[in-house]
């Protein structure tokens, strides 16, 4: 048993460093597009997010329709600090570092606070107040105006104007345009290192005490209260770990593009995340990965298809889903699988 | 048994992918073109911006390439969609470049332009947006633009209800989920220091709820208000139009140029826009023989009337056209050569097009020319002094 | 007085939130899915619904008719193809994230076929407003059309539930599907039934949607459509009456935030509310309490 779950946890590990040392030798190689090769640190930031969501999902067994607000609040907390810091702390691996720290410790923050009403509620319920937490995150931020002069910080939640600021000053959040000139600091190896740390945190989660606990009570609440589980600890443990990974993603979101607005991470993107897990299979880490890669992938390969592309995407994705999960398609699968394996056996 | 299910999902994605890829490298090259790579929404909830930059820059393409080209070439346009979102922008802009884009016209709106920007700056690519009105769209000097700045609008619209006298009293309505709308108001407000009249109400939508107006147009009314400031546009402006009268307010309406097009709303009652004042670039009613033809095309060709979008797009196109003809330039140059040679130029030429007369650009890539204001009268524009 | 428009005002909007929460908690109520496509399905109603009276200049009323016709098929065909073979799926959420699918689909085609360009929509309400207070308190006849057919569209689907035998049939399917099959229904049947009359209403909604706000895009359903959804949980999503009362709550809250709070922060207020709704009563206002069975 030990060795099954060890053996798959290399496999993903391996899964990841395999591509990662064949798309460097590409890139070093000067083959691959500029597309794909612009395309690297976004692929790095959904596959964090769809590990840390399927923790949430997969895991925890709960339905989150918000978790880019986590995303969001990472993205903002650690663009903040870097433009606030770009003077002073002039080393970019320290400043980036603390970056990501400050997003993932601010989201986490969140986590814990969105986590308080998943102790009360359950199903759908649980999801909409989710939901309702990235919508409102998104509607603070988007009317956020934080400026900087020479007196200090100013803060308005009403316009640049009211803000008051000395001539010399400069807006660090300008409400709806965000943060505009984050230093790019993001790389492919800073993505796939989170990428493993992420995967390294929730892996060992999962298969630690503390990760049986939550899967227990994902299976039966109640029996695994009857055991003396602390619930509360377990669910909030789940959901903060969460939080922090998707605040991790957001902070190589933000140091990836010039500009950070709000309404990126409206409920679409929240769902986007969840379509990664549930196409790559609800609590399956390595499907999740591969779900989140193909998916991303996918509207940029079909730009050949011009106005047809998101039509195309949508009638994919469904296929995907039935091809995937209806257990009549499962069933079919198999009958073929096996029919070719056996024919393949006789054949050996 | 896993791993051949997901194989087999990955398998059938790239069959898909490989074959969607084709089209696209199919062209070879016979004759050297000069390529610009256009980016914009053309699908998600700002479509409609991003299709009418798309539909005007080809009919602007297919214009010169009847005439005979630039320098005697051809010019060879290519929409990407970017879905207004600055993720996928960047993305758009990077599968320009891998088929061989020499310029930008793009991006459509402000904040994917940023991005897309700090790309561009970084290739030397050379950038005209024809409608991103945010200040940092442009912030590197390989960037222009064909419309105004947000700033520009917002001072030049303050400045003229003050010096006109047109009311004592202003009520803004924005929206404060949008940079478009937020910076011209931002910027209406600051010159509104200077100015002989008030703001007595300011109030805010957002794109998530934008369908009901009446609590931002109850205050305008409350607050005595004569004059209502709108910078956003004309879709939502359709359905304050429509409140207001149902509701029996009857201000002087105010708009900048997200409000042109709103006399050509399927369906709009234009009785309802009667009176109202609008800063815009360009007038789809224009007499003149260059918005004619424009227009007529247009309608031609997609059914509808074309907004100011368009028309940005389609003196952006030959606005490009103007800087290589003023630089001599031709498609075997560098991109990196060809900014620096369009950036030179562009500073040399005037243009005149549909949105605007002499129009001539600083180093900053800002256009300077005249905003032209206009009032709805009969259900058409007419020109204010 | 402002006080009162504020609250006209927040109870036409919400009664546009109601009539959508109605078609949302029906199918949720019975089929036990998040149909997130919902939104969509009213997009498409209106655009038919124009598009019959833009074309031959058809009376309002038959277009209407049509519009009910063609969403309840197309509710019917997207049952059919897209949610019952993951009815038996390992997760309820394959089903959920179909639907998004099917969301994402309705708008790319109907973008395709139309365009990009908003429409203004003729409102099929041919009828006085209802002036109070000397004309300074306006009642829109959209509006009261809207709260009208609501409570019709309640009460008759209260009847047919509780009344008839396809209705009993949906309770049945609702509480227990194995049970149910047992029973002699048919569940195939029945939740397609659910499906077509949830579409037809979306259509209704759709229309009344547009007729108070005549502003029609592809886009035009999802916003609304998540706000109905979050006005169903409100009142407790499967139970009818409560969507009523949750939309017309939603709409009210978010006039009187916007009005006395903040413009800006209007949406943010209503979820803010919704939270503490929640907090306090888990199920939603009308929500039935689950005993949990060990």
């Amino acid at each position: 048993m030990k060795n099954k779950t060890l053996k798959s946890n290399l496999i993903t590990y391996g899964m990841v460093i395999v591509v990662f040392v064949i798309v460097q030798a590409l890139l070093n190689a000067d083959m691959l597009s500029s597309l794909i090769e612009g395309l690297l640190i976004p692929l790095c930031v959904y596959v964090i997010l769809a590990i840390s969501l399927n923790l949430v999902v997969g895991i925890s067994g709960e339905l989150s329709l918000g978790h880019a607000g986590f995303m969001c609040v990472g993205a903002f907390a650690s663009a903040f600090f870097s433009k606030c810091t770009m003077d002073s702390i002039s080393s970019v691996p320290v400043r980036f570092t603390l970056a990501i720290l400050v997003g993932a410790i601010v989201a986490a923050v969140f986590g814990i606070l969105i986590g308080i009403p998943v102790l009360r509620l359950r199903g759908d319920y649980l999801a909409i107040v989710t939901l309702a937490f990235g919508e409102i995150i998104k509607n603070v931020i988007n009317i956020f105006y934080v400026g900087m002069d020479s007196k200090g910080f100013h803060v308005s939640l009403k316009d640049q104007f009211s803000l008051g600021m000395e001539p010399d000053g400069k807006m660090i959040i300008s409400g709806p345009q965000g943060i505009s000139g984050t230093p790019k600091n993001s790389t492919f190896l800073i993505g796939v290192i989170l990428i493993l740390i992420t995967l390294f945190i929730v892996l060992n989660l999962i298969h630690s005490r503390e990760g049986r606990a939550i899967m227990a009570i994902r299976d039966n609440r109640i029996a695994a209260e009857s055991i003396g589980i602390n619930i509360t600890k377990y669910k909030l443990m789940a959901f903060t770990i969460s939080a922090a990974l998707a605040g991790m993603g957001g902070a190589l979101y933000s140091h990836n593009l010039a500009t950070l607005q709000a309404s990126k991470f409206n409920f679409n993107t929240s769902i986007l995340v969840l379509v990664f897990v549930v196409l790559g299979g609800i609590g399956n880490i390595r499907g999740s990965i591969i779900a989140a890669v193909i998916l991303t992938l996918l509207p940029e390969l079909l730009r050949g298809l011009s106005d047809y592309r998101m039509l195309f995407y949508a009638i994919i994705l469904i296929l995907m889903m039935l091809f995937n999960w209806a257990p009549k398609a499962i069933e079919w699968r198999e009958r073929v699988l096996q029919a070719v394996f056996k024919k393949r056996k006789k054949e050996a | 048994m896993r791993n051949w299910k997901k194989a087999l999902s990955v398998a059938a994605a790239a069959a898909l992918a490989v074959s969607a890829l084709a089209p696209v490298s199919v062209y070879a090259e016979e004759e050297a073109t000069f390529k610009i790579g256009g980016i914009g929404p053309t699908t998600g909830a700002n479509a409609v911006y991003g299709s009418a930059v798309m539909n005007s820059a080809q009919i602007a393409v297919d214009e010169i390439n009847e005439a005979g080209g630039v320098n005697g070439y051809m010019l060879e346009f290519n929409p990407q969609d970017d879905e207004s979102d600055a993720e996928k922008s960047v993305n758009a802009y990077n599968t320009l470049k891998d088929w061989g884009m020499q310029m930008l016209l793009g991006t459509v709106t402000s904040a994917p332009c940023i991005a897309v920007e700090a790309e561009a700056l970084n290739d030397n690519m050379f950038l005209l947006t024809p409608s991103a009105t945010a200040v940092e769209s442009i912030s590197g000097d390989n960037a222009f633009r064909v419309c105004f700045a947000d700033p520009a609008q917002g001072t030049a619209s303050a400045k003229y209800i003050g010096e006109n006298g047109l009311a004592e009293k202003v009520a803004v309505i924005y929206d404060s989920s949008d940079v478009y709308s937020s910076g011209i108001y931002n910027a209406f407000q600051t010159e509104a220091e200077n100015q002989p009249f008030e703001i007595v109400a300011a109030e805010a939508f957002t794109a998530d709820s934008k369908t009901d107006f009446s609590v931002q147009l109850q205050k305008a009314k409350d607050s005595g208000a004569d004059l209502v400031f709108m910078p956003f546009y004309y879709n939502e402006a359709a359905l304050v139009l429509k409140q207001a009268s149902d509701m029996g307010f009857e201000p002087t309406w105010f708009g900048v140029d997200g409000m042109d097009g709103i006399l050509s709303v399927e369906g709009f009652d234009t009785s309802l826009a009667e009176g109202l004042i609008l800063l815009t670039p360009f007038s789809a009613t224009a007499e003149d023989e260059l918005t004619q033809n424009f227009v007529s095309k247009y309608q031609e060709q997609y059914g509808e009337v074309p907004n100011q979008f368009g028309a940005d797009a389609y003196d952006g196109v030959y606005i490009l056209k103007a800087a290589l003809e003023q630089a001599e330039a031709t498609p075997d140059m560098e991109v990196s050569d060809l900014c620096e040679a369009l950036k030179a130029s562009m500073q040399e030429i005037t243009f005149t097009g549909i949105t605007g007369k002499d129009i001539t650009w600083g180093a900053d890539g800002e256009p300077v020319k005249d905003p032209i204001v206009v009032q709805i009268v009969d259900g058409a524009y007419q020109l204010m002094d | 007085m402002s006080v009162l428009s504020y609250f006209v005002n927040g109870i036409s909007l919400g009664s546009v939130y109601a009539i959508i929460a109605l078609g949302y908690t029906m199918v949720y109520g019975i089929a036990k899915m998040l149909n997130f496509a919902h939104g969509d399905v009213i997009m498409v109603g209106a655009y038919v619904a124009l598009m019959t009276m833009l074309s031959a200049g058809t009376h309002p009323l038959l277009a209407v008719l049509l519009a009910i016709v063609v969403c309840t098929v197309l509710g019917v065909v997207i049952e059919r193809i897209a949610y019952r073979p993951l009815r038996e799926a390992a997760s309820p959420l394959a089903v959920l994230i179909t639907a998004i699918g099917v969301s994402y689909l309705l708008q790319n085609v109907v973008l395709l076929i139309f365009g990009s360009n908003p429409k203004s929509f003729q409102s099929v309400i041919n009828l006085p407003d209802l002036k109070l207070a000397g004309g300074s308190l306006v009642i829109t006849a959209e509006t009261i059309v809207t709260i009208v057919s609501c409570i019709i569209i309640m009460v008759v689907l209260t009847t047919f539930i509780n009344k008839t035998k396809p209705g009993q049939a949906m309770l049945a399917v609702s509480e227990d599907k194995g049970a149910a099959q047992l029973m002699g229904i048919n569940v195939n049947r029945t939740i397609a039934l659910t499906f077509a009359i949830g579409s037809g209403l979306a259509a209704v909604a759709g229309v009344l949607l547009c007729s108070s706000y005549p502003s029609l895009s592809p886009y035009t359903g999802s916003m609304p459509g998540i706000k109905a959804f979050v006005a169903a949980v409100f009142g407790g999503i499967g139970s009818i009456p409560g969507a009523f009362v949750g939309g017309i709550l939603l709409g009210v809250i978010e006039i009187l935030g916007k009005a006395y709070i903040s413009s800006q922060l209007a949406d943010a207020i209503v979820f803010a509310v919704l939270i503490i709704v929640l907090l306090v009563k888990p199920t939603g206002l009308f929500g039935k309490k689950i005993q949990e069975k060990v």
